[in-house]
């Protein structure tokens, strides 16, 4: 499901997510990660599935640090570092 | 049904873990094979079948991808083969498109780029029984019509699972006149697009049932456990190199067995000569001494098949990604770096699992710093001599020394391995981004044949690049011959014996002899050969008490300070042809060989000068 009527809310980085954070992709924007990433970043992101309105969620967390985070996209479970899943902004859910 | 006539060029596209492989398997059987392609380090698996009709069929297996927009070496091979540009491939006629049935997303975005390539499409529904099972409806002719290309359903692993897709590869007919491809890389607008569509598909043509708790979620929630997951990579861990010391140990002993006998024979009734020494010396000795471990590789492979069908491999780079990203590494490198512990050769085959070309470079170039096996017997003999039996703490010092040269190893490759990001790659941070697949049973045929592979590569390898190169170091160390009135051991006559007096002057400051310089060279071979080297060049005779002769030798021989720095030389141990010349196969260059004989060759200097020298100076 597509959610754009909901661009007027304020959205949070899955890169500062904790465990349980769950949510729908509200954009991707690369350049809210820190440092300096991969040109394509975007689209790596976009062909493994996160993309605008799907729902996600963090279900574990990396046992060193915190990171990488393990995240439901979909129906699918996708591995990924704090500093790329910065790129990703999420729309909470409301039970957050 | 279209009259079946001609062969026809199919290729497998799919995501990774969509049982594209098993799939490959169930059509081909044993009718397959494993190379490279041409030019280029990516692994190409090719095969044969026949359709029920008779229709010859023939098949490649494309390396996983979520896009054509190619990153790793691996998916230019995809882009290159499906947009017909491969060097040396045919042009192939059709894509059988294989999708995970419970999991149909990103493989349609990708049918959807494979369209604009103007060719036919096969869309298989693969693990349409799990899918059916979850509950999960597909409707498959509102699918096809909607996508425009065949959608058919598949179970790989089951007996009679691809009938509806040899039905289907029945009714293709090879493109007579190749049709211009229209596929551009898209940008990541049309990327979103083309979600939009692949969306509004599986909103009009899948059933999903809303909530599904499935086996997966809850193996993870033990497997990725901070705590208890880490434990269990421990476990798993150390399960395996159990596996591969322990368990290969009676077989190879077998091998090894096996080929002093045959050198035995060869002894007894073969005159003595320069031909003889080839065969003994040389090819049974050189390749005895590579074929011994493939038990080990065996061993090591079958866990890693194991481990990556069950879905398992994902999880452990999950848990290391941390640890191994400090040093710049992947968390993929992992499991190749463990695999070095064995053999490094193992593991710079193994680096085939980092799609990056550079986290993969970096995973080779360090690989060899891991203490592999042939190191032991050089560290048992050098220890058992020099160490005193004596116990610091509860520990044994002997034992003590070994785990520190483990440990050496180990850091060193995490140093080196940040350095090299460091000092050349600055900047150039690769992402992690990686599915974490569906558990799965492994099938049992399916890692039967991944093992046999693996070993058969192996063995490849071991009779060609391997075998040369022991040809070459046993020209080096007979020719020429001592002199009939020789005192010394002929191999002070030889090549190598004036590569050994001319190195001298060279490792001197670390403390070396010309009989070690000779035993390094001899040792290039492989780096357990140079113990039997110093046997020779010292002259002890028969094998059997040698070991045991020829470390109370060397303590007399030898100062402590020079066995520490020998100990120190072997951490890096530069000199093992053998992974050389993988790691030419594997980077498809001289280039990459030559720096890490270079790197090794430096830190081993550097590491035996500095133990050298500060064992002399603490009076050793």
């Amino acid at each position: 499901m597509i959610y754009e009527d909901l661009t007027e809310c304020s959205s949070v980085s899955l890169g500062q997510g904790r465990v349980g954070l769950s949510g729908v992709v509200a954009a991707i924007d690369t350049s809210q990660c820190p440092g300096q990433v991969e040109s394509d970043l975007e689209r790596m992101l976009l062909e493994i599935g996160l993309i605008e309105g799907t729902p996600v969620e963090i279900t574990h967390e990396g046992p060193f640090g915190r990171d990488p985070i393990a995240v439901r996209v979909g129906n699918m479970r996708v591995a990924l570092r704090r500093r790329e899943a910065c790129a990703v902004q999420i729309y909470l859910n409301e039970e957050n | 049904m279209a009259e079946a006539s001609g062969a026809i060029h199919l290729a497998l596209v799919g995501n990774p873990n969509c049982g594209k492989t098993s799939l490959f398997n169930a059509l081909t059987g044993s009718r397959q094979k494993v190379a490279n392609y041409a030019g280029v380090t990516v692994e190409r698996k090719a095969g044969v079948f026949s359709t029920p009709s008779g229709r010859k069929v023939h098949i490649l297996d494309l390396p996983g991808t979520y896009s054509l927009r190619a990153r790793s070496p691996d998916e230019v091979v995809t882009r290159d083969a499906v947009l017909g540009k491969l060097q040396g491939e045919d042009p192939i006629d059709a894509f059988v498109c294989v999708a995970d049935a419970t999991n149909l997303r990103l493989m349609l975005r990708l049918v959807l780029e494979l369209k604009q390539v103007n060719r036919p499409i096969i869309l298989v529904l693969n693990m349409s029984d799990i899918a059916q099972s979850r509950g999960i409806r597909i409707d498959s002719e509102r699918l096809s019509r909607e996508l425009g290309v065949a959608v058919v359903p598949a179970v790989a692993v089951k007996k009679g699972g691809t009938e509806a897709l040899l039905e289907q590869i029945d009714t293709l007919s090879p493109v007579s006149s190749p049709v211009a491809s229209n596929w551009q890389e898209p940008d990541s607008s049309q990327v979103r697009n083309s979600h939009r569509i692949v969306e509004r598909l599986l909103r009009e043509c899948v059933d999903m049932p809303e909530e599904h708790h499935n086996w997966t979620d809850r193996i993870d929630r033990v497997l990725l456990h901070p705590v208890a997951g880490v434990l269990i990579l421990l476990a798993v861990l150390f399960l395996m190199f159990q596996a591969v010391f322990s368990w290969a140990t009676p077989l190879m002993d077998m091998i090894t067995l096996g080929f002093d006998s045959l050198a035995g024979v060869i002894q007894q009734y073969m005159p003595e000569g320069m031909l003889r020494s080839l065969l003994v010396d040389g090819i049974i000795a050189g390749v005895g001494g590579v074929l011994v471990f493939l038990p080990q590789i065996m061993i090591l492979f079958l866990f890693i098949i194991l481990l990556e069908d069950f879905g398992y491999m994902a999880r452990a780079a999950f848990l290391m990604d941390r640890i191994m990203g400090r040093a710049g590494l992947h968390g993929r490198s992992f499991i190749p770096l463990l695999s070095s512990f064995a053999c490094a050769i193992p593991g710079i085959m193994g680096t085939r699992v980092i799609n990056n070309w550079r986290d993969r470079l970096v995973t080779i170039l360090v690989a060899p710093l891991m203490t592999c096996s042939a190191r032991i017997p050089v560290y048992t003999l050098i220890i058992a001599a020099f160490i005193p039996k004596a116990k610091v703490g509860v520990f044994e010092l002997q034992g003590l020394v070994m785990f520190g040269l483990y440990g050496a190893g180990i850091v060193s490759a995490l140093v080196v391995a940040g350095i090299v990001r460091k000092l050349f790659w600055r900047g150039e941070s690769e992402a992690f981004i990686m599915e974490l697949p569906e558990y799965k049973v492994p099938d049992v045929s399916n890692v039967v044949r991944g093992v046999l592979q693996r070993a058969k590569i192996f063995l490849r390898r071991a009779g060609t690049i391997i075998l040369s190169m022991m040809i070459l170091i046993w020209f080096l160390s007979s020719v020429p011959s001592a002199p009939a009135d020789a005192t010394d051991p002929a191999i002070n006559y030889s090549l190598a014996g004036m590569i050994g007096h001319t190195l001298e002057p060279l490792l001197a400051p670390i403390g070396f002899n010309w009989q070690i310089a000779i035993a390094l060279i001899v040792g290039m071979a492989a780096r357990e050969v140079a113990v039997g080297a110093l046997g020779t060049i010292y002259a002890i005779g028969s094998e059997e008490h040698m070991a045991g002769a020829l470390g109370g030798l060397l303590s007399a021989q030898w100062s402590l300070a020079t066995a520490l720095s020998f100990l120190a030389w072997y951490i890096f141990a530069p000199q093992c042809a053998s992974t050389l010349a993988v790691v030419r196969r594997e980077t498809n260059s001289i280039r990459w060989p030559l720096v890490m004989f270079g790197y090794m060759f430096a830190l081993a200097y550097m590491a035996s000068f500095l133990v050298y020298h500060l064992t002399v100076f603490l009076g050793g």
